[in-house]
């Protein structure tokens, strides 16, 4: 187990339209959620390329976080679809290189679900504390 | 790979012996532009927002930080970045330092990207070379009691903005012109106002009504607080400016079926539902002359088939032909296909107008409009569901819009309330207020349903009005009298003798013998139990989202609250619009509104979505795909992922490569996120912009 002064690198990557207007009505309810998640927007989840996500976790992070919006509710009709099937993928990739696939997380935070958008990312601070440094950081250097 | 401080920690399984650090499968897009990013001087303003960002962030410590980072030629902060002196600061430093790019690192860019892009663009850079740091709504303010975390976020923050800005480019909005034409989804009282503000601003508007008539819930109400004005009598010139109306394309027992393009051009096609009759104009179509329904009823004497008017929540009789009521608009009847036995009788009624047709089927309209408005209202919620209170089960329980309809001169009764049990008048009628509403039980809705006290209120004073010795007596948890003149009108029912008793009633029991009703709850004033015998029980039953709202609010892209109403863009500052750019909210669709609310908001519906029209012309955000054409492999892969067909494969010397069509790229960036060789830039969310971020992230930070 990681000790006291471990703190993961965690990556969130989220779509304008729902998780980031949803993290955004944390921030005006002034909902508080431990800091470890560091966000980048973009317009839909269908945008993630399962190569950001490898990037990533060779870059050294710790854990992943993609958030979309509800199927059925994406601003674009389904890129949330393709970006699920894409994770999943993805998961099963991570499983074969020896990386815990709990390390990536696809969730789904609409833009009025505030209260679940800190929920969530206290689950993946929470999750990825208690997998431990990513051994990829390892091989990594 | 950069330095890293990682612990030591033992490799989870020995099997990764691959160097993946080598392989690094940075997705290879390159710009069309060779010189991305030479060269780069990024500006980066940090914002106190008053104590907002800097109770909780250290700013000079974040501003120090800054001024480390590559690519950062200047750094400064300021109370309020989006103030004038704020925006002035940008525009001088962009000439003084020759930037390249700006970061301001504050708010959100929900909030206050257009502004700072203003700026941006005021200093003389284009307003695309501009990122946002979000360090309030996804720093400050959710970490306000960790200044530590808050701030290492905050520097993490910029280091990956300014990562961005760097690699940002120069765009140019797309100008699209805009068709002069509005749509408008359902004609209740909201739908009906937007309609004819919009018409009367001169544009051509189609309304589409789901059920036979317009009017919506406001037409089954008999009088409306706090004027107590007759509901009809106000309504119905409405009701028939709308029909008059030339600038309105009235689409009665119709439905939205399908909705493509954008803001400026939606192709909307809308589904006329087999009403089996035919007005004037469609019987001239078919070469009937002078034929067509006239309203005459002739069909509805002779239908044998007899079903329950919904219009008067089944109190009361219709045929398979039918009309809701007599003032509807338009004066068409409709053939309830579900019940009809095709005896032909009404057509042998109708004769010579030639109007009905038993065969008639669905027809789909197809129309182009600019803007559209979202006026779907609401329903009732199921009270039944709150088994304590008795509805359906016991005869003499009833609800609010029953009790329009049964108070109502026009109603199934001619306007005498009387006791569904026995036909008697009543002598004590209980209400009760936030039935399902402000219920966080779970069965039934957590909001309020804002109508309810004030109708009831109504109904309290139609009683003793009407009946003579009738007491009405009203269970509430607060008054919620809010409007202008409501208070007053509570006063008044007060000293009229409404006795009111404070306590949620927890259930009710019917004596089988009398069908009266006992009503059990705990008076919170007096601090007692009471059990009250009443001859019948009102519910101010909750509102819920109608029917179909799910459905069509998805054909239009927008959002719901967690409780169904449909979100709006901002709760303060753009409550009509949503974040479909060109598709607007008007009534209770986006939450319970009185009358007066919902015209307010049908009013600012029309007018905003008036406004592109007016000007002819909107701008896209230019964040469009484009084919990067020496990678494009022309596998097509990427046509088919594309929501909205905006990407075909041509020849180009030779060989495939895939197209784009910018008009009907909404920049979703989803075959972006597919294409295997990386072929598709996706502007401002470019493959390299995005990776100089995860890197930034992770590898350019405080070892
Ligand atoms: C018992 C009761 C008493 C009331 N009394 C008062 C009062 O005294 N004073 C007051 O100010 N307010 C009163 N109200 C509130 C009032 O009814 C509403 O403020 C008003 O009706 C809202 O109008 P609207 O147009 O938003 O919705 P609605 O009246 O519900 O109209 C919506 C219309 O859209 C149509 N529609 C829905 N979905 C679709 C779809 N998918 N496609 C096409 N069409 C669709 C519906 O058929 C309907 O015609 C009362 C409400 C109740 C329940
Ligand atoms: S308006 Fe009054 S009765 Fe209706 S839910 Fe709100 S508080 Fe309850
Ligand atoms: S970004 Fe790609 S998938 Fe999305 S709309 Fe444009 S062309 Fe279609
Ligand atoms: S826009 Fe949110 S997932 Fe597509």
């Amino acid at each position: 187990m990681a000790d006291q002064e471990w703190k993961p690198k965690i990556l969130g990557i989220i779509c304008n339209w729902c998780s980031y207007a949803g993290a955004d009505l944390a921030g005006s309810a002034r909902t508080q959620y431990p800091p470890d998640i560091r966000i980048i927007r973009v317009m839909c989840t269908g945008r993630i390329d399962p190569l950001f996500i490898l990037k990533a976790f060779v870059d050294g992070a710790d854990g992943v976080l993609v958030s979309g919006c509800h199927f059925g509710d994406c601003h674009y009709l389904e890129g949330n679809y393709k970006a699920a099937k894409r994770m999943f993928i993805l998961k099963s990739l991570l499983r074969n290189i020896g990386l815990e696939d709990k390390r990536l997380r696809m969730t789904f935070v609409s833009a009025s679900e505030g209260a679940k958008w800190a929920v969530v990312v206290k689950d993946v601070v929470d999750t990825v504390t208690s997998l431990g440094p990513s051994p990829l950081k390892e091989i990594g250097r | 790979m950069a330095e890293k401080k990682t612990r030591k920690e033992p490799a989870a399984k020995k099997d990764t012996k691959k160097p993946v650090s080598k392989a690094t499968p940075a997705p290879a897009a390159t710009s069309p532009d060779k010189e991305l990013g030479k060269g780069a001087r990024i500006g980066v303003y940090i914002c106190h927002c008053g104590t907002n960002i800097a109770g909780s962030v250290d700013i000079l410590a974040v501003q120090e930080y800054a001024k480390t980072l590559p690519n950062v030629a200047h750094v400064d902060n300021y109370q309020y970045m989006c103030s004038t002196p704020g925006q002035k600061k940008i525009e001088e430093g962009i000439k003084e330092h020759k930037l390249t790019g700006i970061v301001v690192a504050a708010c959100s860019p929900r909030l206050h990207e257009p502004t700072f892009r203003t700026a941006t663009k005021t200093g003389g850079l284009n307003p695309f070379r501009f990122e946002m740091a979000n360090i309030r709504e996804q720093g400050s303010w959710v970490h306000m009691h960790d200044r530590e975390g808050a701030t290492a976020k905050a520097k993490d923050a910029i280091r990956i903005a300014v990562a961005k800005a760097a690699l940002l480019q120069d765009l140019v909005p797309k100008s699209v012109p805009v068709t002069k034409a509005a749509l408008v989804v359902g004609a209740g009282v909201a739908g009906m106002q937007a309609a004819l503000d919009l018409a009367n601003a001169g544009i051509k508007t189609y309304l589409v009504e789901k059920s036979p008539t317009i009017g919506g819930r406001m037409s089954q109400l008999d009088k409306t607080f706090p004027t107590l004005d007759c509901s009809q009598c106000i309504l119905t010139p409405k009701m028939v400016d709308v029909g008059r109306n030339p600038n309105i394309e009235l689409m009665t027992y119709s439905e939205i079926e399908e909705v493509e393009g954008y803001i400026g051009n939606f192709d909307v096609t809308i589904r006329k539902k087999a009403r089996g009759v035919l007005t004037p104009a469609e019987a001239e179509a078919r070469g009937i002359v002078g034929g067509g329904c006239n309203g005459c009823g002739d069909c509805d004497t002779v239908c044998p088939v007899i079903k329950p008017n919904p219009f008067e929540m089944g109190m009361k009789p219709r045929k398979a032909i039918y009309i809701y009521h007599p003032q509807v608009v338009p004066l068409i009847y409709t053939v309830d296909f579900d019940s009809c036995v095709k005896c032909g009788l009404c057509v042998e009624a109708c004769g010579e107008k030639k109007a009905i047709d038993l065969e008639m089927k669905d027809e789909f309209v197809k129309v182009k409009v600019g803007t559209a408005i979202l006026a779907l209202g609401y329903d009732i919620f199921p009270i039944e569901k709150k088994d304590e209170w008795g509805y359906q089960k016991f005869e003499n329980v009833v609800t609010s819009l029953e009790f329009e309809r049964l108070i109502c001169a026009s109603g199934p009764t001619g306007g005498h309330l009387v006791r569904p049990s026995d036909g008697k008048t009543p002598k004590k009628v209980a209400f009760l207020l936030c039935a399902g509403s402000r219920d966080n039980t779970g069965v039934g809705k957590p909001y309020c349903s804002r109508f309810c006290c004030m109708y009831s209120l109504k109904h309290a004073h139609q009683i003793i009005e009407k009946i003579p010795g009738c007491q009405p007596y009203i269970f509430y948890m607060d008054i919620r009298s809010f409007g202008k003149m409501y208070e007053e009108f509570y006063y008044r029912i007060q000293d009229e003798g409404a006795k009111f008793i404070r306590g949620r009633v927890s259930n009710i029991l019917e004596d089988p013998e009398t069908k009266n009703l006992y009503v059990m709850a705990d008076d919170t004033l007096l601090d007692r139990p009471m059990k009250l015998e009443v001859d019948m029980v009102v519910l101010a039953a909750a509102v819920q989202p109608s029917a179909d709202t799910d459905r069509t609010r998805k054909l239009f892209g927008v959002s719901c609250s967690l409780d169904g109403w449909l979100l709006e863009a901002h709760p303060k500052l753009n409550p009509c619009g949503t974040t479909t750019a060109g598709v607007f909210l008007a009534g209770v669709c986006q939450g319970p509104k009185d009358i007066p609310d919902t015209v307010a908001s049908a009013e600012g519906a029309a007018s905003a979505a008036s406004i592109p029209i007016h000007m002819g012309e909107v701008e896209l955000e230019p964040y469009f795909a484009q084919c990067i054409e020496e990678k494009c492999a022309g596998c097509g892969m990427c046509v088919n992922l594309c929501p909205y067909q905006a990407l075909s494969l041509v020849e180009k010397e030779g060989r495939k490569v895939m197209q784009v069509t910018e008009a009907k790229c909404k920049g979703c960036g989803t075959c972006g996120g597919f294409c295997p060789g990386g072929a598709i830039w996706m502007q401002h969310f470019a493959t390299p912009q995005i990776v100089a971020q995860i890197d930034a992230f992770l590898l350019g930070g405080e070892q």
